[in-house]
């Protein structure tokens, strides 16, 4: 896979405080890329130097194979996390100005602001102050402004926030239909479902540091921890004696006859051996292996702790 | 540098178009004109023309009061009670009765009846008349010569003259050079703190707006500081130039209207002073002193002609221009560590002192313009934009003309790259009150 952005062993301090370290990331073409981690890792500090806002101490960052120099600037589109506009300015002037600095030129600018404001039915606000607009109203002009120019690389830093349901999913499906038209997204967020549901490959980064990465199916799956949720009807006695030495019951629930048991399998004890321990003794209801959730992950790997806990489980 | 001009133009347009700008601009020559022109239009007021009945039974002052342009007087002998009738019908507005025993009996003193209460100036210039009328006739009664007296009394007028160069005598007024010094000194101190703050505001407008993160992923912070600075700058300038050009209307206008006679005077004593200097002084200054002077306003016009005003305009431009970039760089720096304006005080006073400084110094360099602390500050980049308006008037020789504003223009690169380093790091910092010691930091963090 061609990779539009790549990240080589940044390295970025300022003053004592380091905010990455040796930080190497392959971003795939055409993918949304989640770019994960707690607060104060240093996301936006890797951000901001893909943005070339700030310059890494050391390190290389590469788009579309060279060397990130400044001309990529108008290629790339940045949603930052903290995001505003000129509030006394009218909304068209802005949006104007905005997108000639991102190297439109005037009249392209003028059409494609048309067509956007038509297609979300904004076209009333080109007149109005940015101050007449409430946050939601901003951020779909701030998010049009970042897209305007069709960048290769799309950044969104919390592009959900402030939305409400309905226009978060406008914004959703806009973004997807942007990755169709072949741009790539750098999507950060602490929202994990909607890295489950959007991204392809993430990375998580935690304190300066790269700390996993991957497509998300195969951390999930590198995640699993053998545990399965089984529901049957039957003899619950004789499961578990069937069962015996090969796992162990995390959580165990019992309606009348029908059961509802969390077992982790242990060593060498495969699902179809539980499979034929449940058949000898009962009717089997349903039966799925839990793997965990993005979010479980992220708690899991940021705390060093494992992945699945009883307390809290996603099924797939 | 599109973008730069982008940036420029927004900066320079969203300033402009707005209503405070338009009202400051007309306002300004309004309220200058208002605090040079009222004193003198209030001093002057009182022209309406006075037609004085003279009843003078003492006989001494007939046909001798001095007519005017605006006061006229005509003698009479009818008695006051007709008089005063004469008064109510017109044509006398003014009619003054000296009873016969004036000359001799102190208490008795002359009265002036009026219908519209006469201003001072005319009051005065009826009793200044009268008074040298008695002087002359006590003198003459007591046979001494009137001219000897004359002599005897000549005012000593100093004509201060400064030799050029080229040899040529030129009149100077220190007062004058003085009040054009601080008068330029004063305007620049404004402009830079108007101006100046205009830029920190806008920055911290982006700043507390969260605009600013979107900006510099489209151009360089540096870009973004500068674009600012210099869309204020031509803010600055436009303001400038249409307060030259209304003032220059506003001044055509009040000289048509208001002072119409003082510059016929003017222009006849500007004549006799050339007259004067050709002959080496040797001239009858006499005639110097025979054309009155109306006010002193008329005689200050006398020695703004000598000033080098061109040489000032041109210079106030530039310490102006470079002055306000220097100190622009300077609050735009301020401007980016802070989160709101409130927090500004503590970075402000510093970058005020040398401003502060300037004037201090100033009082010092009007007392001696070439010392060498004058010579100091005055090309020593953070003052010099104060310093040298106030020395300007004086003469400053070309060499350290040039060396200051050389100086000036090396002090706007270094500030305003010391600034974009602050700048940089400052405009995306959040929360945290910055201190000295964090500035001093930023300005050592890599690019």
């Amino acid at each position: 896979m061609d990779s539009i952005l790549e990240v080589k062993h940044i390295n970025k301090q300022y003053g004592n405080y380091q905010a990455l370290k040796d930080v190497s990331l392959q971003i795939p073409e055409k993918a949304i890329f989640g770019l994960l981690g707690p607060n104060g890792a240093g996301k936006t500090s890797l951000i901001r130097i893909i943005n070339q806002i700030t310059g890494p101490d050391s390190g290389e960052v590469f788009f579309c194979g060279e060397k990130l120099a400044p001309k990529h600037v108008d290629l790339i589109g940045y949603l930052p996390e903290e995001r505003g506009l000129y509030k006394k300015m009218s909304v068209g002037e802005q949006v104007m100005y905005l997108a000639q600095l991102k190297g439109l030129k005037k009249n392209i600018a003028k059409e494609k602001l048309i067509y956007w404001f038509k297609k979300f039915e904004i076209e009333s606000w080109w007149d109005k102050k940015v101050e007449e607009l409430s946050k939601g109203m901003q951020q779909k002009v701030q998010f049009i402004v970042t897209i305007l120019h069709e960048p290769k690389l799309l950044i969104l830093d919390e592009p959900f926030s402030g939305f409400d349901p309905i226009n978060a999913q406008l914004i959703k499906n806009e973004i997807l239909e942007l990755r169709e038209k072949g741009s790539t997204i750098i999507f950060s967020t602490h929202n994990m479902g909607s890295v489950e549901e959007l991204c392809d490959n993430i990375a998580l980064i935690n304190k300066a540091e790269k700390i996993l990465d991957g497509t998300v199916s195969d951390i999930r799956k590198a995640h699993r921890s053998n545990t399965f949720h089984i529901i049957f009807k039957g003899n619950l006695l004789g499961f578990i004696n069937a069962l015996w030495a090969g796992a162990e019951i995390l959580e165990k629930k019992s309606v009348g006859d029908v059961h509802t048991l969390t077992i982790k399998l242990l060593r060498q004890t495969t699902p179809n051996a539980l499979l034929e321990a449940v058949l000898q003794n009962a009717e089997i209801i349903s039966f799925h292996e839990i793997v965990p959730s993005m979010n479980d992950i992220f708690i899991s790997v940021v705390e060093n702790k494992p992945a699945v806990n009883t307390q809290s489980y996603f099924t797939e | 540098m599109n973008k730069l001009l982008l940036i420029i133009q927004r900066e320079y347009f969203s300033r402009v178009k707005k209503k405070s700008f338009i009202l400051m601009t007309i306002l300004g020559p309004l309220l200058m004109a208002g605090v040079l022109i009222v004193p003198v239009w209030l001093a002057m007021r009182d022209k309406t023309d006075h037609q004085v009945l003279v009843l003078d039974h003492s006989g001494l002052f007939i046909e001798k009061l001095t007519n005017t342009s605006q006061i006229k007087f005509t003698y009479g002998a009818e008695s006051i009670a007709s008089a005063k009738l004469k008064l109510k019908d017109g044509p006398f507005d003014l009619i003054m009765e000296i009873k016969g025993d004036a000359l001799n009996d102190e208490k008795t003193t002359p009265v002036l009846y009026y219908k519209k209460q006469p201003g001072i100036s005319t009051e005065q210039y009826i009793t200044n008349q009268m008074e040298n009328i008695l002087f002359d006739y006590r003198l003459q009664g007591d046979s001494i010569d009137i001219r000897k007296i004359d002599k005897a009394r000549r005012q000593v007028q100093l004509l201060t003259l400064k030799v050029t160069e080229n040899g040529t005598d030129e009149k100077t007024n220190t007062e004058v050079n003085m009040a054009i010094g601080f008068g330029c000194a004063i305007a620049i101190y404004f402009m830079i703190f108007l101006y100046g703050s205009q830029v920190m505001r806008g920055v911290i407008e982006e700043k507390s707006n969260r605009i600013v993160e979107v900006i510099i992923s489209s151009v360089k912070p540096f870009q973004l500081m500068l674009g600012k600075i210099l869309g204020v700058a031509l803010v600055g300038l436009t303001q400038f130039i249409l307060w030259i050009i209304l003032t220059l209307v506003l001044q055509t206008a009040i000289t048509k209207f208001l002072f119409k006679d003082e510059i016929a005077d003017k222009v006849k004593q500007n004549s006799q002073i050339e007259k004067v200097m050709k002959n080496d002084l040797t001239a009858d200054i006499t005639t110097l002193e025979k054309v009155e002077t109306p006010n002193e306003a008329i005689a200050l016009f006398n020695d703004l002609d000598k000033v080098n005003f061109s040489q000032i305009i041109i210079c106030f431009a530039f310490f102006f221009l470079f002055g306000y970039l220097l100190y622009a760089a300077l609050f735009a720096a301020i401007g980016s560590a802070v989160d709101n304006e409130a927090d500004t005080q503590q970075f402000i006073l510093p970058v005020t002192i040398p401003l502060i400084l300037s004037f201090i110094i100033a009082q010092n360099i009007i007392k001696d313009p070439d010392s060498s602390m004058a010579q100091f500050f005055s090309i020593f980049p953070l003052t010099s934009p104060i310093v040298m308006m106030v020395r300007l008037p004086f003469g400053v020789p070309m060499w350290e003309l040039l060396l200051s504003m050389f100086m000036l223009i090396i002090g706007f690169l270094f500030f305003t790259w010391l600034a974009g380093k602050i700048y940089r790091t400052g405009i995306l910092m959040y929360g945290k009150k910055t201190t000295w010691k964090e500035l001093g930091k930023w300005l050592f963090y890599k690019g």
